[in-house]
């Protein structure tokens, strides 16, 4: 029967299909629904790992232990994983191993555009990256084959549009595989000088091999068209392509993107007039073609930024395009804002009244940077409020120390923020870390995570207790405060930031949006009290607004949270 | 001939249940869909779309500006934001509820008045519908999507309302069934 599925799901399928038995990820968007959707299938062991290096390692673990298994993140969560990728790249597995990676060309929700394809050059690694979530599962039982033929670890390439477009998929059952025989093998799997130096020409050798089956695998297509034209295309730029041109042109599909076939290329920029590369991101089809002493087009009229789309591609090759209706109306920005009753605003608030600098981090509190809170000031990558705050004390000194913080979520914290932390305690900044702590990873849609005593199928796991381990770790300051309760928190980030100690405040309440959480009933402005003094509206929650001069909340919207009604001199907000 | 509809509103409004009944009923008439949707950040209260296309043979996930047949919006200043995405002669289908984004809110920028008057003075074919109060009439604030989906339902008179009600039954808990198909039944009246 066909179903339609989004392509994480159709991975997840697939994983299913192929016998996978082991799944360790860390969430991103848009990789997450992967390994959610592969929880839903009682054969397959799956769990959330602290962060993706711990994930990779544990998929190899299991593939060496002779389980196929899989491993998923985001494209930034792969510079974290780099650390094993290159050095499992050269041990080889033994039970099918696949690496699912999606990248976020046009950054719906990242920090950057980075483009994974690099990483499958760098580390030497086959790529395989579907257009649809068809191909998603066929594909993903594909790489398992690849991985134990050639014996390496296999990348499953998603981006956005492929991750969260549903499209038809036929299924079928699952092939339950024995556990394969795990034998010690020093020379293979214990990478020291000696046994890596006779393991690079194996894996050398690989790619050549490699190379010899991308130019007949059906995983790469040529579909014969009108030949003026010749485009070379993968993923979903292929669908683009497909859209605009039909059969008035002549395609390559590339399914597998590591390694690239070089006969295939060759013959098929021989039978058509002109070839045109369309890749987003970054030119690595279009530099292979290069190398190949190809005349081609490209990234000389396609952008390396943002996603592409049907338009895009016609314009840009002289295909002319419908234009729509245009109002002329200036229509206002609706950027994401932190949810109304998010426990972040509280602090953030608090923050932003003290005028504190902030080292920000990963997750929906990055959203404490928009207007009207404007609450930080730096946000790179995950876990970098606390390594940076450290770097910024030690730069500017006393006078930093004493209005600077660190913010930091729960699950970032256990991903990457507790090295940083050590590194306070070990080399000594006065610095003040504030760890949000929602009780779950908010902004991939909650998942769970070290810190809230659930595992990925919502049974109970080990918690770890995060004041406890600060704690452990050397800091004498750990408080906690409810980030509902404005006072609690002036209190505590006035003290800590005065303290002549490290110190960590725990910003503790549940997020808002976890089905657990009740709801109170909205509350009310009474007009004639509202003195349109404004201070409710410094909060920037999205259920109070101006309208006729006095404040209003929209009760459709509020959750009863209680912050608005602390700021009001004139208790004009009631409940 | 790929049909396509857009399905735009304020992150957190329903569109993920929107485009899942739309998707299931589409599928039920064999047709090829492709549904394309929005997960992460932008749910947090952001300008959110969902591209749902159908045919004989779908290729782009995606609709572009000039090639929606239908939008369906939560909410009219998305309706108008989107506008630019309707084809000539296709229909926007609004529910007139406005929701304040965080510019208007901190003042920086101002909702447009008159946006239904505006957007049909643009040449748009716009059914606007107070969505709002017909779902609270059907027992839940959250039923705008399917007050929505149930008007849409009208324009497109090859699909049956056995058809939209089965799929219904398929996407909603059984729990909250009676309450959408009357939000639907009040939507397509």
């Amino acid at each position: 029967m066909k179903q339609l599925m989004i392509g994480n799901a159709a991975v997840a399928r697939g994983l299913y299909e192929a016998g996978c038995g082991v799944v360790s990820s860390y969430p991103g968007t848009p990789s997450t629904e992967i390994t959610e959707e592969a929880a839903k299938y009682d054969e397959i062991y799956c769990e959330w790992a602290p962060n993706e290096k711990v994930a990779l390692e544990v998929a190899f673990g299991a593939a060496v232990a002779g389980k196929r298994s899989f491993c998923g993140m985001k494209h930034v969560g792969l510079n974290v994983a780099a650390d094993p990728l290159f050095t499992i790249s050269y041990t080889g597995i033994n039970a099918g191993m696949i690496i699912g990676v999606a990248d976020d060309a046009g950054m719906h929700s990242s920090q950057n555009e980075q483009d994974s394809r690099h990483y499958a050059i760098a580390a030497k690694v086959p790529m395989l990256e579907p257009s649809d979530s068809a191909e998603a599962l066929e594909f993903t039982k594909v790489a398992y084959e690849l991985s134990e033929k050639y014996d390496t670890p296999v990348f499953m390439k998603m981006c956005t549009r492929v991750a969260h477009s549903q499209s038809l998929v036929e299924t079928s059952e699952r092939t339950e595989l024995p556990l394969k025989e795990y034998n010690k093998d020093i020379a293979k799997y214990v990478m020291m000088p000696g046994n890596a130096k006779r393991r690079h020409p194996v894996v050398e050798q690989r790619t050549r091999d490699l190379i010899a089956y991308a130019e007949t695998t059906p995983l790469n297509r040529v579909e014969m068209g009108d030949t003026k034209i010749g485009i070379i295309t993968s993923s979903t730029s292929y669908q683009y392509v497909k859209e605009v041109f039909g059969d008035n042109a002549s395609v390559l599909k590339l399914g597998m993107i590591n390694p690239l076939p070089e006969k295939l290329i060759l013959d098929f920029a021989e039978k058509v007039d002109k070839l045109v590369i369309i890749e987003e991101l970054d030119d690595i089809i279009e530099s292979h073609c290069k190398k190949l002493g190809l005349e081609v087009t490209g990234k000389d009229v396609f952008p390396l930024e943002d996603e592409f789309s049907q338009n895009l591609v016609a314009e840009k090759l002289g295909v002319p395009v419908k234009t729509g209706l245009a109002l002329d109306e200036n229509i206002p920005v609706r950027p994401p804002v932190m949810c109304a009753g998010c426990p972040h605003r509280g602090m953030f608030y608090t923050l932003s009244k003290n005028k504190c600098t902030v080292m920000g981090d990963i997750g929906c509190y990055t959203l404490g940077a928009v207007a009207p809170l404007s609450a930080i000031d730096v946000t790179a990558c995950m876990g970098a409020s606390i390594s940076s705050i450290h770097g910024f004390n030690k730069a500017r000194g006393a006078e930093s120390e004493g209005k600077t913080v660190a913010v930091i979520g729960d699950s970032t914290f256990m991903h990457s923020g507790m090295t940083g932390l050590a590194n306070i305690a070990y080399n000594q900044s006065n610095s003040t870390v504030v760890i949000l702590d929602n009780s779950i990873t908010g902004m991939t849609g909650h998942q769970q995570n070290p810190t809230t005593g659930y595992n990925i199928k919502g049974d109970p796991a080990g918690k770890i207790n995060l004041e406890a381990l600060c704690k452990a770790m050397g800091f004498e300051r750990v408080r906690i405060v409810d980030p509902y309760d404005l006072e609690a928190c002036d209190k505590a980030v006035k003290e800590e930031l005065a303290a002549e100690a490290p110190s960590v405040i725990i910003s503790r309440r549940p997020c808002a949006l976890l089905k657990y959480v009740e709801v109170k009933p909205a509350l009310k402005v009474e007009s004639d009290k509202c003195k349109s003094c404004k201070m409710c509206m410094k909060l920037g929650c999205p259920a109070i607004s101006i309208k006729e001069n006095k404040a209003r909340i929209d009760a459709t919207l509020c959750v009863g949270c209680g912050v608005c009604k602390q700021l009001c001199k004139f208790d004009a907000i009631t409940e | 001939m790929t049909k396509n509809i857009m399905i735009v509103g304020v992150g957190g409004q329903g569109s993920l249940l929107a485009s899942k009944l739309l998707g299931h009923v589409l599928l039920s008439q064999n047709y090829d869909v492709k549904v394309s949707e929005v997960h992460g950040m932008s749910q947090r209260g952001g300008s959110v779309v969902t591209y749902v296309r159908f045919g004989e043979k779908v290729y782009s996930p995606i609709i572009d500006k000039g090639q929606a047949d239908v939008i369906i919006s939560f909410e009219k200043l998305e309706a108008a934001r989107y506008m630019e995405y309707l084809k000539e002669g296709g229909k926007i289908v609004v529910s007139n509820q406005e929701i304040d984004p965080m510019p208007v809110i901190t003042g920086a920028a101002e909702y447009p008045e008159n946006l239904i008057e505006k957007m049909k003075a643009a040449g748009a074919d716009v059914d606007d519908m107070d969505a709002l109060s017909l779902a609270m009439e059907a027992g839940s604030a959250k039923a705008v999507n399917i007050v929505l989906m149930g008007r849409v339902s009208k324009y497109f008179p090859e699909i049956s309302e056995e058809a939209w009600l089965a799929s219904l039954e398929a996407c909603v808990p059984a729990k909250f069934l009676e309450m959408n198909k009357k939000a639907f039944a009040l939507g397509r009246a």
